[in-house]
């Protein structure tokens, strides 16, 4: 009896050591990407980096200005498109969908959308508009990432509304608010910190994004603000110029790697800082 | 829980009223059935546009291993045995310390520790794709290639087996780029196990400890049992992520377009060979090639992602008892 008791102690410990061990072991990871990306990126960054556009192969100098310039119109395009129809959508699950089965198809093949492969939805973008308009575009590029951002919204958005007691909606009920209203005046509002966390979080998943543009956006060495034709932008700057063998290019990938990170990161902690304890899963 | 409120009644008050709020409801009604119709967009818009490749070769395009731009002769299945390994290799990874981090956060942790804890493993969700591929083929690579000739010394003895493990320390190749796909993949079924242990009843556990029973007796003929269904359908989401993921691999995987037998060689998968050559492939069957392997993907991940979902509604409903 006494060594099945010491076994059953000895098993217990060994697999709570190799728990604690496996919490290590992903917390790791996270440190040593940070770390590096920090310690390659940090001191690569300077001003010539934000006045300066990218540089020609085997050139010195340079800069990612037209790359960040370029990201952030893109970033503004997929919010401009994906914020207001995910929050429509969402308002309608919440709203009108909630106890209805149309609802849960439409929650179930957005929650599907949400974790389809981002490069697929790329393809889809260029089968959509780069392919009849004959050509790779800063508009096709926005519109990928606002596919992408959509269902992140859809689903922040239904879930932050159906957190919004009912109590609220019956008193304005009561005093004879006509539905619509009650949702643009009293639901949104309640539940507006939550919505803005959604797309917040929404912003962050799509800001490193590299794939969709790769077929949409493509990437442009030069100054461009044209939508109608490929724009530089962070993502494929990196992975174009990390891939290089030039030095000066590897330095400034980390350079803009570490922007992305700390960016993304404060995103992520504003979204957590204005939510607080009501996080939905994502 | 909103209450039902159905339009017609509130709208009894007045005519312009009803049209409004029928207008708002059809409105937010059609842009979220918009939402949910891109699904089949994708699916549509890719069939057509793969279907010159489909039509020229068939299902032969689903078994053959021939990838020749010159003589335009394409097939999929290196790149979906690719995918496949690469996925395997990520779970082989990512289960057993996804469950390990749920049971530290879920039954050992103190409360305080729970929270950061769980928010640093779903920061390894927010660092893009991008960064991890830079990542592995800089840092990582070269520090896995100082460790492949032990790798190829001990795993690479072992008779059956050791062909897996079998080749020149490079550094990237199939089994790195499964290892990164692993780690990438841990946010996503750490916190599925982690959200279903929690809901686990308390009487259930208390009942099993009372028993005598010990904390891992506790998590595995007690906990796991209970969440299984939960488990699978995370396991199955990380799968979902782990077979479209692209930049990453295609840093990682070396990009060779042949099977090997060693998961030390080079390979390639679904995404990583349409993002390195898309922009490259000139004739209209080359491009119609890749966007069939896209739709590939799309239908692959779709039915994962589609079991995964049926398996975690047992979730939602678990979480809708406890609130």
């Amino acid at each position: 009896m006494i060594s099945r008791y010491r076994r059953r102690r000895l098993l217990n410990a060994f697999n709570l050591t190799m728990a604690v061990l496996a919490t290590a072991f992903g917390l790791f990871w996270l440190v040593w990407i940070l770390w590096t990306t920090i310690r390659f990126g940090a001191g690569a960054v300077n001003t010539a980096l934000f006045t300066q556009d990218t540089p020609a192969p085997g050139a010195s100098g340079g800069g990612l200005r037209n790359a960040f310039v370029g990201s952030l119109i893109l970033l503004g395009m997929a919010v401009a498109i994906g914020a207001p129809v995910g929050v429509l959508a969402g308002t309608w699950l919440a709203e009108f969908a909630a106890r209805r089965r149309l609802g849960a198809v439409v929650r179930f093949l957005n929650d599907i959308l949400l974790s389809a492969p981002s490069i697929v939805i790329g393809l889809f973008a260029y089968a959509i508009i780069v392919d009849p308009s004959g050509r790779f575009s800063a508009y096709s590029g926005g519109v990928a990432l606002a596919l992408i951002l959509i269902p992140v919204v859809v689903r922040t958005t239904d879930e932050m509304l159906r957190l919004v007691p009912g109590s609220l909606r019956e008193a304005a009920i009561a005093l004879g608010t006509p539905y619509w209203k009650l949702v643009t005046r009293i639901t949104w509002k309640a539940a507006a910190s939550g919505i803005l966390t959604g797309i917040l979080l929404g912003i962050a998943r799509i800001s490193g994004e590299t794939a969709p543009l790769l077929f949409t956006a493509l990437n442009n060495q030069y100054w461009s603000t044209d939508l109608g034709h490929p724009i530089a932008n962070l993502p494929v700057v990196i992975f174009q110029f990390a891939m290089s063998p030039y030095t000066n290019w590897q330095s400034m990938a980390w350079a803009g790697a570490f922007i992305a990170v700390a960016f993304i990161l404060l995103l992520n902690l504003v979204a957590r800082m204005l939510l607080g304890r009501r996080r939905p899963r994502a | 829980m909103p209450v039902k409120v159905t339009a017609q009644r509130s709208a009894a008050a007045g005519g312009s009223r009803l049209s409004l709020d029928v207008l708002f409801r059809k409105f937010t009604g059609a842009i979220a059935l918009l939402v949910t119709l891109s699904l089949a967009g994708i699916l549509i818009a890719l069939t057509r546009e793969s279907w010159p490749a489909l039509h020229r070769f068939g299902w032969h395009f689903l078994i053959s291993t021939a990838w020749d731009p010159v003589s335009d002769n394409y097939g999929a299945l290196v790149f979906i045995v690719g995918t496949v390994v690469s996925s395997v290799i990520a779970l082989l990874l990512a289960i057993p310390v996804s469950f390990g981090i749920a049971l530290f956060i879920s039954e050992m942790a103190p409360r305080w520790l729970r929270e950061p804890v769980s928010a640093a493993v779903e920061l390894l969700a927010a660092i893009p794709s991008i960064i991890y591929g830079m990542w592995g083929l800089l840092v990582f690579a070269p520090w896995f290639g100082n460790l492949e000739p032990w790798i190829n010394d001990h795993l690479g003895a072992i008779p059956w087996l050791g062909a897996l493990f079998q080749g020149p320390p490079m550094g990237i190749g199939m089994l790195a780029a499964g290892i990164v796909l692993g780690v990438m993949i841990i946010p996503f079924i750490a916190a599925i196990m982690r959200d279903v242990f929690l809901v686990t009843p308390q009487a259930l556990k208390e009942s099993a400890y009372a028993m005598g029973a010990t904390t891992w007796e506790v998590a595995r003929y007690v906990i796991l049992p209970y969440t299984r269904t939960a488990v699978t359908g995370g396991i199955f989401l990380g799968l979902g992520r782990a077979l479209g993921e692209t930049m990453a691999v295609t840093f990682i995987i070396g990009n060779a377009n042949n099977l090997s037998a060693s998961l030390l060689m080079p390979g390639s998968s679904i995404a990583s060979v349409i993002a390195n050559e898309f922009t490259e492939a000139t004739t209209h069957l080359y491009k119609s090639a890749l966007l069939a392997l896209g739709l590939i993907l799309f239908v692959i991940t779709f039915v994962v992602l589609v079991l995964a979902k049926l398996l975690l509604l047992r979730l939602d409903r678990m979480e809708g008892r406890r609130a």
